[in-house]
């Protein structure tokens, strides 16, 4: 029992993992993926920043009566990829708007129908 | 003195908490796209001026109970502002308000 | 107590999760993202990160659903439904969650103090920074001190992400011919915008206030360079939605845009290279100032700056591609 509470946060970061990796895999829409892909990602960022908390700590910034704080390493490795994250969700979304106007479809069976027939 | 401020930020907390709940339940049930704009106004502004003053009265004469003022003016002059907009986005995209069909026979 | 919040927020998270999977509506499912990210900024600060909940809301919540739209009023709205579930997918899926479960097995419970991650490197930061660097906040002193390195790449990954989606979505030339023809249902369309307009006029100065105070205070509260940027980019991005993408344009000229792209990459990398020149190493900022904290506060002000620059920049110029494309 006490370690279904301790370890509850990685078993929900873990699902939704899966969930966006299910997401990217079983999803045939580009955007869709792209959504998947977003959600594996935020995943990753709860798993880092839950393994960052110390208990009875507060945030790691210095204030009067608090002497325990939370790692800020996780926190600041986790700022640094949040940023490149919608860095790159952007260039993603941005070849799905070029894919659209070229093939006319982001499904991504008419587009292996389209690229098999010359 | 004190005990009073604490029952009175208690009572307006568990009432805002429970307008947020009506709301949400509101906006599940409600049949029409229009009356569901209804209900979701009442979580952007009672529901969440209860929880804010709520927290105000909690945390006394402090720097943080007037980030809390300014936090609730600000969430007072948006969210209804953005509850017109989805409105009128979908008034002006064609969607009819469903209208109750009784009248038209009687 | 903390537990049974943590708890049931990780609870809505997964099933905002599961119905942005079964959702075939893209608009619903943008916006459920949006919910998604909101959701994980209120889990981030229960979680003591309150730097990184400011940065998830503003650019999860913010600028991640106004691309995701931008994107879908470009292509299509409606995804294409599955007849029936993805098996081998869902299998590949179950398995791999399965070992990942099996592998927690053997992490430390959650909060626990003696954990290998809080043993070597967390408690030296937070021991020396108070007297090294002397700022309050420890994650603004690492980001930009001690790990000051990363970040100057993570710039560079930003400032190389706007050049990719410049070069994919540069400005089109025929939408010139059709600005004449478009203009009248323009003015139609801000008539019925009248309060939209009155509220921004009031909000955008507030909110680009606001961004700034952000910035500089990043040092004794939450805040800094990218949520700083975000936020700012955010008002421009209200301008334009309110008023149209031309007379953003001729406010913020696209060049001027892209030159500061590249002048906040360059204020970074010049600090860095101004420690060098003054007998230090590349972005040890000790060696700007006479007194090593007070160089230390000279230097983190001017690469936060650079920072911010460069990811409000960064962040408005792609919103103006996605918006300057028409749909064809």
């Amino acid at each position: 029992m006490s370690d279904a509470l301790g370890l509850y946060n990685y078993w929900i970061a873990i699902f939704l993992m899966m969930v966006g990796f299910y997401n990217v895999i079983a999803s045939g829409n580009l955007v869709k993926k792209l959504i998947g892909l977003s959600i594996f990602q935020t995943s990753v960022f709860l798993l880092y920043i839950t393994m960052g908390k110390v208990k009875d700590g507060t945030a790691p910034i210095l204030g009067d009566g608090y002497d325990t704080f939370s790692n800020p390493l996780p926190h600041v490795l986790i700022l640094t990829a949040i940023v490149v994250g919608i860095a790159t969700t952007a260039v993603g979304l941005a070849l799905v708007v070029r894919i659209q106007e070229h093939f006319g479809t982001i499904e991504e069976d008419e587009l292996i129908a389209q690229e098999d027939s010359p | 003195m004190d005990l009073i401020v604490y029952y009175a930020s208690w009572a307006l907390l568990s009432c805002g908490a429970f307008l947020c709940a009506v709301g949400g339940l509101g906006i599940l049930r409600l049949p029409d796209f229009y009356s569901r704009q209804h209900a979701a106004g009442i979580t952007d502004t009672l529901g969440s001026a209860f929880v804010l003053i709520g927290l105000m009265l909690q945390s006394g004469f402090s720097l943080n109970a007037a980030k809390l003022v300014m936090i609730l003016i600000f969430l007072i002059l948006t969210s209804p502002v953005a509850t017109h907009a989805i409105a009128q986005a979908a008034r002006q995209s064609g969607l009819e308000p469903k209208v109750v069909a009784e009248e038209d026979e009687a | 107590m903390i537990h049974v919040v943590d708890m049931t927020l990780l609870a809505f998270l997964a099933l905002v999760a599961i119905a942005i999977t079964r959702m075939t509506n893209l608009f619903a499912t943008s916006v459920l993202t949006g919910v998604y990210s909101l959701l994980m900024a209120c889990i981030f600060t229960v979680l003591d990160a309150v730097d990184v909940a400011f940065t998830e809301a503003a650019v999860g919540a913010g600028i991640s659903t106004v691309l995701f739209l931008a994107t879908l009023s470009l292509t299509t709205q409606r995804e294409k439904p599955q007849r029936s579930p993805n098996w081998k997918a869902l299998c590949v899926a179950l398995l791999t969650g399965g070992a990942l479960v099996y592998g927690t097995f053997d992490m430390p419970h959650f909060g626990d103090p003696q954990a290998p991650v809080h043993q070597h490197v967390g408690p030296h930061y937070i021991g020396v920074s108070p007297t090294q660097i002397g700022v309050p906040n420890m994650v603004t002193s690492v980001l930009a001190s001690y790990r000051g390195y990363d970040t100057l790449g993570e710039t560079a990954v930003i400032f190389t992400a706007c050049m990719a989606v410049l070069l994919l979505l540069q400005h089109e030339k025929r939408r010139d011919e059709q600005s004449a023809v478009e203009e009248k249902p323009d003015k139609e369309a801000m008539e019925h915008a009248m309060i939209l307009r009155v509220q921004s006029k009031f909000f955008i100065p507030l909110i680009l206030l606001f961004g700034l105070y952000v910035q500089f205070h990043g040092d004794f509260g939450p805040g800094g360079g990218f949520q700083a940027g975000v936020i700012f980019a955010a008002g421009i991005i209200l301008y334009s939605l309110v008023n149209g993408l031309d007379k953003a344009r001729q406010i913020i000229p696209p060049n001027v845009l892209h030159g500061l792209v590249a002048f906040g990459l360059l204020l970074y990398a010049g600090t860095g290279l101004a420690s060098l020149f003054m007998d230090g190493n590349f972005l040890q900022y000790r060696a700007l100032a006479e007194e090593a904290t007070h160089g230390e506060h000279i230097g983190i002000l001017l690469i936060e700056l650079g920072v911010g620059i460069t990811v409000a920049t960064v962040m408005t110029s792609m919103f103006f591609s996605f918006s300057g494309r028409r749909r064809s």
